[in-house]
């Protein structure tokens, strides 16, 4: 499944960056992309498992960047 | 400006006034120390704390630590307004930098102010306006002069001029009357319309170009990749040069700590790859909105990247180099006059449908009178026989004419040759074929000078009709006969010509060429202005019909390309210099500040031009 989700504050490229890496790095994750300029986050899951890797993926922004929050 | 902006503006002109004030004081000791640190918290405070907040996150090489523990190290070290002015031109650097991100997003977007907010329809013989989701397909929706088009549809009635240069960079208006087909999107310019909708607004090619256009920075050119890369590396390397720089040389050197960690202090505040990070995704960005501002829709940013490399380009004939359309080209009568012949042909074919039927019928542009034609037979891969005025004629190819028994003549022409005998005398024939659209020799010549090695033309029809248009187009090769699948072992083939780093293109109408689109490395389909098939199966979208917006898309690439060359090592280059004159002891904070976020706020301009083509189009 892919889904893209807004995501607010988004204020700092690099962070977007990093958190692209690190979403990339979650279990079930197919792919993953963060734009900075469009402040949208791209994630393709695994169907059965979205709901937990989106938990997982909120969790590891919220690491990176905690002013940046992905609207639901 | 937005409010959280405008809030960091007063805090960065306060803590300027503080600092100014603080620097007049001649104070001594701690209260010295105090004054200083009233601006330094006031303007950095957000820095401090997002520092402390991350490393217990485990975010180490944070951008906010890094400036934090530069300027706290400058007050350890006693330079008080050193410490202060570092983080106060960091802060204005950022805010700047955010106010072009926030400008240059708003740029983009009004790009794409495409996307209608109402529909009109009519409750009770009012209109009433409504959210275009709601509207269902067989609705009737009312535009009036001066609104966007908001689902796609029918014209019921009224007659108006459309304005498409949103979606195809076209400034020529269009003309549509009951029965045309409208796309949403274009703006009614003249008259009242009353369209019957015939796809949601979900499915409408407004929401298809927005959904492809907001997508397509999600695949990323092989630059962003490498930038990317790069950025996870060059922060940690220069800050364990950093630290190198604070320890080894006081210790094996000698001297002073103060001086080597000040230089030391300086590596972190260039530490950061803002620049790159931010501006070449930005230019990427830009190219891309600019070039949907002349009807180019590029499906990501490795494709914009991938058009500069072009080496080959295969073009397909029917419907791309020309216009797909088939219209009388040659009349050539033996006896009778031209008009006379035409007339014969056309009432012979009056009840067939088939193409070349109807554009018979087209040329002699008269109605036609049925009673006339008595007896009518299509004569399957032959013709068609027809009773006209009580005179038996016949209109075919020239296995008919043997049949016949008519003497008749080959033609010099090339193109798909009617003969008409009437009675069983050979009257003449008519030369019916595709035209070549008008600037398609053009945007050949145009895509040769833009360094493009070899252009093919592959059709499935005739030989003798595929090599008279590639002649006239100058093209280098020439394949024909094809059938759907001969055309994509074709493209296999010459995807092994080019050179490793060089790109083939194939332009198509989509038509019939989905799986060569995407077995090309970039795909182009044109005219996809409604066409699913099309926006679907390419990477590169032409929404009119002019294949020489190819060399426009070409060249926007180049331009993109270069502007992100230019950033790279812009931006590289200033942050090395400052690097080596910081280790050497030569540069001193300002001018590491520059480096860091001055640098980024050049090149955010710089990318921003990316979106400028005005110059590509008319050149």
């Amino acid at each position: 499944m892919k889904k893209q989700f807004k995501m607010i504050d988004l204020d700092c490229a690099n962070c977007a960056a990093k958190m692209e890496t690190a979403i990339q790095k979650i279990d079930g994750v197919q792919d993953a992309s963060v734009s900075f300029f469009s402040q949208k986050l791209t994630l393709e899951a695994a169907d059965d498992r979205f709901d937990e890797i989106m938990k997982e993926v909120v969790k590891v922004c919220r690491k990176v960047e905690p002013d940046c929050t992905i609207v639901l | 400006m937005n409010r959280k902006q405008k809030k960091m503006l007063l805090r960065i002109i306060a803590a300027a006034a503080l600092f100014t004030v603080a620097l007049c004081i001649p104070a001594e000791g701690f209260l010295r120390l105090l004054l200083f640190l009233a601006p330094f918290a006031l303007v950095g405070w957000d820095v401090l704390w997002r520092a402390v907040r991350n490393i217990a996150h485990g975010q180490i090489f944070d951008e906010n630590f890094l400036m934090a523990l530069a300027t706290v190290g400058a007050f350890f070290l006693g330079e008080y307004p050193e410490g202060v002015a570092v983080m106060l031109f960091y802060q204005i650097g950022e805010l700047f930098q955010s106010y072009a991100v926030g400008r240059s997003r708003k740029s983009i977007a009004s790009l794409m102010d495409i996307r209608p907010d109402y529909a009109n329809i009519e409750v009770n013989g009012e209109l009433k306006q409504v959210d275009p989701n709601e509207i269902a397909v067989g609705d009737t929706i009312v535009v009036k002069p001066g609104e966007k088009v908001p689902l796609d549809g029918v014209v019921l009635d009224g007659v108006s001029a459309l304005n498409t240069s949103a979606l195809t960079g076209e400034s020529l208006p269009r003309d549509v009357q009951p029965g045309d087909n409208v796309i949403s999107g274009c703006i009614n310019q003249s008259g009242l319309l009353r369209i019957r909708v015939n796809r949601v607004f979900g499915e409408s090619t407004v929401s298809k170009i927005l959904d492809l256009v907001e997508n397509s920075s999600s695949k990323k050119a092989k630059s962003e990749n490498f930038i990317t890369k790069f950025a996870r590396y060059y922060t940690p390397v220069v800050v364990i040069f950093a630290a190198l720089l604070a320890l080894l040389p006081p210790l094996f050197l000698g001297g002073g700590w103060g001086d080597w960690v000040q230089r030391a202090l300086i590596f972190l505040v260039i530490s950061c790859p803002c620049a790159l990070v931010i501006s070449v995704p930005l230019s990427f960005f830009g190219g891309i909105g600019g070039a949907s501002k002349c009807g180019i829709l590029v499906k990501g940013s490795n494709y914009l990247e991938a058009l500069a490399q072009t080496e080959l380009i295969v073009f397909d004939k029917t419907g791309t180099l020309t216009h797909g359309t088939f219209r009388v080209t040659a009349i050539h009568p033996d006896d009778i006059s031209e008009s006379q012949l035409l007339e014969f042909a056309a009432l012979a074919e009056h009840y067939s449908d088939h193409p070349i039927s109807l554009s018979l019928k087209a040329a002699y542009g008269q109605p036609l009178d049925a009673a006339r034609v008595t007896d009518s037979e299509e004569l399957a891969g032959r013709g068609v026989r027809a009773v006209v005025d009580g005179v038996t004629v016949y209109a075919g190819n020239d296995k008919l004419m043997k049949e016949i028994g008519a003497a008749w003549r080959d033609c010099h022409h090339t193109g798909t040759i009617v003969h008409v005998a009437v009675g069983s005398r050979y009257a003449g024939h008519i030369v019916i074929s595709d035209e070549i659209k008008a600037d398609a020799a053009d945007a050949v010549r145009a895509l040769k000078k833009q360094g493009i090695r070899k252009t093919v033309m592959l059709t499935g029809d005739s030989k003798a009709v595929g090599e008279q248009v590639a002649q006239q187009l100058g093209l280098d090769a020439v394949y024909t006969q094809l059938l759907p699948a001969d055309k994509v072992e074709q493209v296999e083939k010459l995807l092994q010509e080019k050179t490793p780093r060089g790109k083939l293109a194939f332009v198509g109408d989509g038509i019939n060429d989905a799986p060569v689109l995407s077995r090309a490395d970039i795909g182009i389909a044109m005219g996809a202005l409604g066409s699913d098939a099309a926006i679907e199966a390419a990477d590169v979208v032409l929404m009119d019909d002019s294949p020489s917006k190819i060399a426009v898309a070409m060249k926007i690439s180049q331009k993109t390309l270069r502007i992100v060359r230019q950033n790279i090592v812009f931006a590289l280059g200033v942050k090395l210099l400052v690097l080596l004159l910081g280790a050497l002891g030569m540069a001193n904070m300002w001018e590491a500040v520059f480096a860091d976020v001055g640098v980024s706020v050049i090149a955010i301009l710089n990318a921003m031009r990316a979106l400028k083509t005005k110059n590509i189009i008319n050149n």
